[in-house]
């Protein structure tokens, strides 16, 4: 049986994490109301004084906070702490090549340490393990996340990073990796790269691996596990709230217990904003209570979920999340990294000569993510030599691929061949989806 | 002397390089040359044609992308060797050659002939006989 590595909280007692959610939130909300005036400004308006929030129970009296609040208070409008107490940041893209920054103190490393190692120990992890991160290290929370989680719990930790697939299939022979943070995209080509170099599941040590960054089916997880004989648990988290350890799975592998002594959960109708029982599918909300830097007040994920609380047979009370189902905005996440079809919008807007009209097409191709950029020729483009619109087209493709972090192809199309912004644009055909 | 090209954007999709022409078909315009630069995904129509400005107007009007280029239309002795010599003579002058391609010849009165690279020329061979088109054996090209 996997262990756990805060007990206390992992397995307490309904009333009293009820109990210190609602202290945590409202000192919480007193510190924001105080220290940042975006906050404060939301809560005036709503007519919500922090002496009102005295319990889980009143978070539905506060306002939501919006991914557009953090582009609007770029960089550091919503910190609630000074510099000098910021040890760190962290970027996530953003809409119109705007990112967003997070920020965390010493104690918010303490505590995403801590999530990280919960969902290490729930997968079975030790401070025997051999720890490969092949997440991206940088501004992406992913690998520097995973990495000091995995630390804390005293795993040998080898930070891996991205790419070099054949050269990481060695690393986890000849360094004996019992243990792997990857996509699962990434963790399916790995197993595809190993079966071209001859090498088989029974040639590693490699057990158990905590993939997340991207959704993913059970049907994945069951082809991994064929794979790669390892045993293939799913991580949630997003920069805003923490990065990684927001929510993990435990032994059972039905749904993901979410870190509640740190962020309360909520579902909400996305279109009325009502808070939905447990069993409900809805649009997934949570309230940082432990945070310092950037404590995030009823923050809208756009992820689409379902909460339960039931007995688990790992033993933890932490209410469970059932697997995002979906976004309910138009964010798409390609090899673990978000990519926002107005992104790709805005390069071609300032590259000039290139038309505005484009359609994103995602695929899977051996179990990697493709995505091709389609863009309307313009005049401007057009030539009568190959290699003068090939350049062109490289120019393009570079500008996005510095905007959205990952590999693009772009393919040029046909004058008024793509949909119009009449109606309801199809800008994206994702054909990952089943 | 130069001689404007025109060169259309085709996408790389069945029906396009059909409808593109039939565009030039419906304006009456008789096409003296043409090639096509081809790429994975896109191809590059080039042609001459007997009324340029008109060509351009109905094809922007058809929400063609166009442009035009000028090119130089140089006879050569029609004789082994008489491409090669020109090549010579550019070389050695420094001038490099972007794209050539050959102009549709008279070979009999009111036809001009169009080499087809294509996929399935067995069946090709039925279908443009069956639409009355007359096609050069390898013999009648060697004593053209």
């Amino acid at each position: 049986m996997a262990g756990y590595w805060e007990k206390k909280y992992e397995c307490a007692p309904l009333h009293e994490m009820k109990a210190l959610q609602s202290f945590r939130l409202s000192q919480t909300v007193r510190r924001v109301y105080e220290n940042v005036p975006h906050y404060r400004k939301r809560m005036d308006e709503a007519g919500v004084k922090p002496e009102d929030i005295t319990s889980v129970k009143d978070l539905y009296k506060l306002p939501f906070t919006y991914k557009q609040d953090l582009r609007d208070t770029y960089p550091y409008g919503l910190f609630a702490v000074g510099m000098d107490k910021v040890v760190r940041l962290h970027a996530s893209s953003g809409t119109t090549g705007k990112q967003i920054v997070v920020g965390y103190t010493e104690n918010d490393i303490t505590v995403w340490k801590d999530c990280c190692a919960r969902a290490l120990a729930a997968a079975g992890c030790t401070n025997e393990d051999f720890m490969h991160v092949s997440y991206g290290y940088g501004l992406f929370t992913g690998g520097l996340g995973m990495h000091y989680g995995a630390e804390h719990l005293g795993m040998t930790v080898i930070p891996v990073s991205v790419g070099n697939t054949k050269r990481q299939i060695t690393i986890i022979q000849d360094f004996g990796s019992t243990a792997i943070c990857a996509t699962p995209s990434y963790m399916l080509h790995l197993a595809e790269t190993m079966e071209e170099m001859g090498i088989s599941k029974d040639d590693i040590k490699l057990k158990v691996g905590i993939l997340g960054a991207e959704p993913w089916t059970e049907e994945m997880r069951q082809q991994i596990q064929e794979k790669t004989g390892i045993k293939a648990y799913d991580i949630y988290g997003l920069s805003e709230i923490i990065g990684p350890g927001v929510a993990f799975e435990c032994s059972e592998q039905t749904g993901m217990h979410i870190n509640e002594d740190h962020f309360i959960p909520e579902i909400i109708d996305p279109d009325t904003g009502e808070v939905l029982p447990d069993g409900v599918q809805g649009e997934l909300v949570f309230t940082c209570i432990t945070k310092e830097a950037f404590p995030l007040i009823r923050y809208r994920t756009r992820d689409i979920a379902m909460l339960k609380r039931e007995k688990c047979s790992c033993g933890r009370t932490l209410v469970k999340m059932m697997k995002p189902a979906g976004r309910s905005d138009d964010m798409l996440i390609i090899r673990g990294v978000n990519v926002f079809p107005s992104q790709v919008e805005s390069v071609l807007l300032q590259l000039g000569n290139t038309s505005p009209y484009y359609q994103l097409i995602v695929d899977r191709v051996n179990n990697t993510d493709t995505l091709e950029i389609q863009v309307e020729i313009s005049p401007e483009m057009f030539s009568d030599t190959v290699k003068s619109i090939e350049t062109q087209e490289k120019v393009i493709k570079d500008a996005v691929e510095s905007t959205l972090g990952i590999a693009a192809t772009i393919k040029l199309v046909e004058p008024k061949t793509l949909q119009r912004f009449e109606g309801k644009a199809v800008r994206v055909i994702d054909k990952r989806k089943k | 002397m130069f001689v404007k090209q025109i060169s259309i954007f085709v996408e790389n999709k069945p029906g396009r390089l059909m409808s593109v022409t039939k565009v030039l078909k419906e304006g009456n315009i008789d096409i003296k040359a043409l090639s096509i630069a081809d790429t994975k995904d896109f191809g590059i129509l080039r042609i001459i044609v007997n009324d340029t400005q008109k060509a351009l107007e109905i094809l922007k009007k058809a929400d063609c992308t166009v442009t035009t280029t000028d090119v130089i239309a140089a006879g050569v002795e029609d004789k082994p060797g008489g491409v090669a010599d020109m090549m010579q003579a550019l070389y050695e002058n420094q001038i490099s050659v972007e794209y050539m391609y050959a102009f549709a010849k008279k070979i009999e009165e009111k036809k001009a002939f169009a080499i087809l690279r294509l996929d399935n020329n067995e069946k090709a061979l039925k279908v443009l006989a069956d639409n009355g088109i007359k096609l050069l054996s390898a013999e009648d090209i060697t004593t053209l």
